[in-house]
């Protein structure tokens, strides 16, 4: 089955700069897929460019195996953007009413459990809820037609922790279903709660990508101590993402070769060996200052 | 069934499901024919993708921990393993209690003795 999401080396200029500077990612289906990167890293441009709100620059993408854009993919995808822009002058009623008969697959059962789970007030207009409620009931209106792929930016952004579960726990529900969900954040906790593969991002590229059991398996911090640290080359191998020496104390981080590393260590005189696994927020504060060391 | 996640901890969440619920039923806090919550009603109660808790329960049926009916949920194996494991594991656990105690009495805090442990465990696979 074609994946929900394939860029090739997609890139998207804004006057002299490229907010995209070609990004190249596979989205599978099937899963909680979380796209993280910092405030201006991309994400926005590039979940515009799979709904063709805006035009790429170069390069490629499909959406659900059709080019990004066309008119029977869109049929296909929900989507709740940063802005949760609604018909303010409608009731919350009003307006759920409004949207019910242009989705036939619109299932009841999830619209009067998501009304009881997220306590919308149904006589409220739009234009008086909070931005929680605003989100919760974007939410609702994409959920309830349980589309075969749903796309989120930012939608944890001004909800309230107790509103931010609920919300992650709306999207578990969807994707128990089968919905193929992908949501961008730059909140590390969250996606790191519920995602199950992720794909990083910073500076219009990819910085990280994949299952996010794998990166966790993979991932070690060695910390050797020395009474006399040798070169920080001397752990240069395959494998190894960044060496750093703090006094006594040299740091590597690696994704291969750990056992050889930790191994090393001894041989070249050190007198403690402390290996631990690394979170997903080490591993992407490190990713993000390797990537401006190397550009 | 109570399972408490640390996702930041870098361990994945389906190894850490795997090893509560191996847990559970060591101490015989889930015994045989005891049935798992579904695989969606646990994702959701956990707030984490289905796939996870999926990955997390094929782990404990190769395991031969739990048996996963067709859409009948899962249940705790007859004549599992554990039961054996179960005396071996209060053995272990007299062992891991005394070290930790020696630890201790040697001033060195629960973490320091954790990284000891991990760190020896690391070069003992390197020496392999």
């Amino acid at each position: 089955m074609k994946a929900a999401v394939e860029t090739r080396d997609l890139t998207k200029r804004f006057g002299n700069s490229y907010a995209l500077a070609g990004l190249t990612m596979t989205v599978p289906r099937g899963h909680i897929v979380g796209f993280l990167g910092r405030n201006g890293s991309g994400k926005t441009t590039t979940i515009k460019i799979l709904l063709d709100v805006i035009r790429r620059t170069s390069g490629e993408a499909t959406v659900l195996g059709e080019p990004a854009g066309s008119v029977s993919v869109r049929r296909r995808i929900g989507f709740l953007g940063e802005d949760k822009r609604l018909y303010s002058y409608m009731t919350v009623r009003e307006i759920i009413a409004f949207t019910r008969p242009f989705f036939p697959t619109w299932r009841v059962e999830t619209e009067t459990r998501l009304l009881s789970d997220f306590e919308l007030p149904l006589n409220h207009k739009v234009s008086v809820l909070s931005k929680g409620m605003r989100t919760k009931l974007g939410l609702l209106l994409n959920l309830c037609r349980h589309s075969e792929f749903l796309i989120l930016d930012e939608p944890s952004e001004g909800l309230d922790p107790v509103m931010t579960e609920q919300m992650l726990r709306s999207l578990v529900q969807q994707a128990a279903d089968g919905t193929t969900i992908f949501f961008s954040s730059h909140q590390v906790a969250e996606v790191e709660q519920i995602a199950d593969h992720i794909i990083a991002i910073e500076k219009g590229r990819v910085i990280l990508e994949g299952s996010l059991d794998h990166l966790r398996h993979e991932f070690r911090r060695v910390n050797l101590v020395f009474d006399d640290p040798p070169p920080p080359e001397a752990f240069r191998r395959e494998g190894v993402d960044r060496v750093i020496v703090q006094g006594r104390t040299i740091s590597i981080l690696a994704s291969r070769n750990i056992d050889e590393i930790a191994a090393l260590g001894p041989l070249l005189g050190a007198k403690a060996v402390d290996v631990h696994s690394v979170g997903l927020k080490e591993l992407f504060l490190e990713k993000v200052k390797e990537d401006h060391a190397t550009s | 069934m109570l399972i408490r996640l640390n996702p930041s901890s870098g361990v994945p969440i389906y190894l850490q499901i795997v090893e509560q619920i191996r847990h559970s039923i060591e101490i015989g806090a889930l015994v045989e024919g005891d049935q798992l919550p579904a695989i969606r009603t646990l994702a959701e109660e956990l707030v984490v993708s289905p796939n996870t808790v999926v990955k997390a329960y094929d782990e404990l049926e190769q395991e031969g921990l739990i048996r996963l009916r067709h859409g009948a949920g899962a249940y705790v194996e007859k004549g599992n393993r554990a039961k054996p494991r179960l005396r071996r594991f209060r053995e272990a656990s007299v062992v891991v209690k005394e070290t930790v105690r020696k630890l201790r009495s040697m001033g060195f805090s629960d973490d320091e003795s954790r990284r000891l442990f991990e760190a020896e465990w690391i070069e003992e696979a390197a020496r392999r």
